[in-house]
């Protein structure tokens, strides 16, 4: 099940045989791309959430967008239609960066805020970038795939070893 | 479509302005109005959408007014909630909730996880709705895993899902009684709730945290004699919701501090990303069992309860009511439970019976092949979202082909309730945040993850 909305050019529409549609916006027309859908329908904006694709760049994505090691996926849900839709955008590699949907759905803001937190994405436009979740004074993105789990010190050893 | 065209001198300013430091609220001697905007959280976005910094009263501090820090552990906040607030007298001016004190990296760990120990996981977020994590995480792997799950596990799921809606309110009952002053309620909701946990036990063997919905199917059957003991618990919860009604709805304390307080609109609502009975209580009648029906809600009979102002006292009834039509469905589960098995038979997903391993060794190494390495999920990334008592709940999983998720993410209702916790409180009284706390009601295992 598709839909009828006109998109800008650059953004592409899959429909899976699951039954969900993901549209792959182009970065430079995410936020034109995310407010056509506003505009028709979609009021709703339920998640902003984040992936590193650091160890899969070569992953299924249609022809013609080029894999980033980050992505951003926004779960669009309209109530007037019962109607999901999911965005993804490239986010970028060493300092990704999009746009925040803060000026279509105020409901992003904290989401985008715990994408900051746990990824590094910047979001272009947000209000108040903070960390959410973490604790102010730390270091690196938690979520990301090269940010180490962590191990419990063990006593009576040479002593704890890094984060 | 080519190389992404990026706007790179954007990025350094992108990054200066963004800072790692103080969530805290400062004074207003002390604030610039930019500050301020930002500070506004809520309750501008929504006026307008657009952040005016100089429509907030920024003219010189008076001595009235100050901030207090409320929480973390305050025991009206139902968790590690911390909330900033800037008060002029008795009345609140600014608020911003800070949360992160109970945030446990379960995304992160979810990763080091199989899909068959993923559930542990899951039903620890939102505590007091176990069922619903559960579920939505399986009907995420199951479907990413295109397995088929038998009637009967559905049906179990269902009612499994509505008994933990109920128990979820009559808690939600027990505490907002407790904020009121009615601590006699705050006894008889966790009175009926140890019904629901001891049912629970009998099933799954735990009281909370079950891991009884699983991918593919449930844990374990029925216990016999479940019919008697479901009749039994919706007749006496049945019966004591209206003892509640008695006890609370027309109690003039309580309505005083109910009705008419921290309303919301529609609007606002769906602009700010609200689900579940804080929606439902401006009168947009959004449910998902009954919009975007899943599992097998599309076979059952019951209604939507909707409010119409949007204010506590809204969202107080909505509970109260879906608590009945949540025993509407359970009776229905009741009759309507199809007999078969309980998970399915696909032998990827679910290990051979207990039987066949003491006599087969094929079973045996399937078993261990089961419980260490865990089922293949082909790869892809899907997103499934259920109503829970708070909203709607969804789980994004993306596999690579392995055992274990490449990542989880859970989209937590109580998340984005919190966003309207700094509009709802906006002009209130400082009592009032009691109030609005407890019916947005909260969680923060959820809230943190």
């Amino acid at each position: 099940m598709t839909f009828d909305i006109a998109l800008p050019e650059s953004a592409q529409t899959v429909a899976r045989d699951n039954g969900d549609v993901v549209v792959f916006a182009h970065p430079n027309d995410y936020l034109a791309t995310v407010a056509a859908l506003r505009d028709n329908g979609f009021e709703m904006c339920l998640d902003v959430c984040g992936v590193d694709y650091l160890e899969h760049f070569d992953r299924e994505l249609p022809e013609g967008v080029v894999g980033t090691r980050f992505e951003v996926v926004v779960q669009l849900l309209s109530v007037s239609r019962a109607q999901r839709v999911r965005v993804r955008v490239q986010a970028g590699n060493d300092n990704p960066f999009v746009d925040s949907l803060f000026s279509l759905y105020p409901g992003a803001e904290a989401p985008e805020r715990e994408v900051f937190d746990m990824f590094g994405v910047l979001f272009d436009g947000h209000p108040d970038l903070t960390r959410i979740l973490m604790p102010e004074d730390w270091e690196g993105h938690p979520l990301r795939k090269d940010f180490s789990v962590g191990r419990v010190p063990v006593q009576f050893k040479d002593g704890p070893g890094p984060r | 479509m080519s190389e992404h065209v990026r706007n790179v001198e954007r990025l350094d300013a992108l990054a200066a302005e963004t800072h790692e430091g103080a969530q805290e609220l400062r004074p207003r001697s002390e604030t610039m109005p930019d500050d301020l905007g930002k500070e506004m959280g809520a309750v501008l976005r929504v006026q307008g959408l657009n952040l005016d910094p100089t429509s907030i009263d920024v003219e010189t501090p008076s001595d009235e007014r100050m901030i207090i820090n409320m929480g973390p552990s305050h025991p009206s906040t139902h968790g590690v909630l911390r909330l900033m607030l800037e008060l002029d007298g008795e009345y609140v001016l600014r608020t911003k909730p800070v949360i992160g004190y109970l945030h446990t990296g379960m995304e992160k760990t979810a990763e080091t996880l199989s899909y068959v120990q993923g559930g542990t996981n899951v039903t620890r977020m939102d505590y007091l709705s176990p069922i619903g994590n559960e579920t939505v995480f399986a009907l995420a792997v199951e479907k990413l895993l295109g397995v088929e799950v038998p009637e009967r596990a559905t049906w179990i799921r269902m009612m499994f899902n509505e008994l933990n809606r109920i128990s979820s309110h009559l808690v939600w009952m027990a505490t907002n009684g407790m904020d009121l002053g009615s601590s006699s309620m705050m006894i008889y909701g966790l009175r009926e709730r140890e019904l629901i946990l001891a049912f629970y036990e009998k099933t799954a063997g735990l009281r909370m945290n079950l891991n009884y919905v699983r991918p593919g199917g449930v844990a374990a059957d029925l216990p016999d004699g479940w019919e008697d003991d479901i009749e039994i618990l919706c007749d006496t919860i049945y019966q004591r919701t209206f003892e509640y009604d008695e006890l609370l709805t027309g109690q003039p304390i309580f309505r005083q501090r109910m009705i008419g307080v921290a309303p919301i609109t529609a609007e606002e609502a769906l602009a700010l990303g609200l689900t579940g009975p804080l929606l439902r209580s401006t009168g947009v009648e959004w449910d998902l069992r009954k919009s975007m029906p899943y599992l097998a809600y599309d076979q059952v009979e019951f209604d939507v309860i909707v409010g119409t102002y949007g204010d506590n006292f809204d969202r107080y009834a909505i509970r109260l009511h879906e608590m009945r039509e949540s025993i509407r469905i359970i009776r229905q589960c009741l009759q309507k439970m199809p007999s078969g098995d309980y998970r399915t038979q696909d032998p990827k997903v679910t290990p051979p019976p207990r039987a066949r391993i003491g006599e087969s060794m094929e079973a045996l190494i399937h078993h261990f092949k089961l419980f260490t390495e865990g089922f293949h999920v082909p790869a892809g990334e899907t997103y499934v979202g259920i109503e829970s008592p708070r909203g709607e709940i969804g789980c994004y999983i993306v596999s690579d082909g392995g055992p274990k998720p490449y990542r989880m993410h859970t989209r937590a209702p109580s998340f984005t309730n919190l966003q309207a916790v700094p509009l709802l409180m906006r002009g209130g009284t400082m009592s009032d945040t009691v109030t609005v706390i407890s019916t947005v009601d909260p969680v923060m295992g959820e809230v943190d993850r």
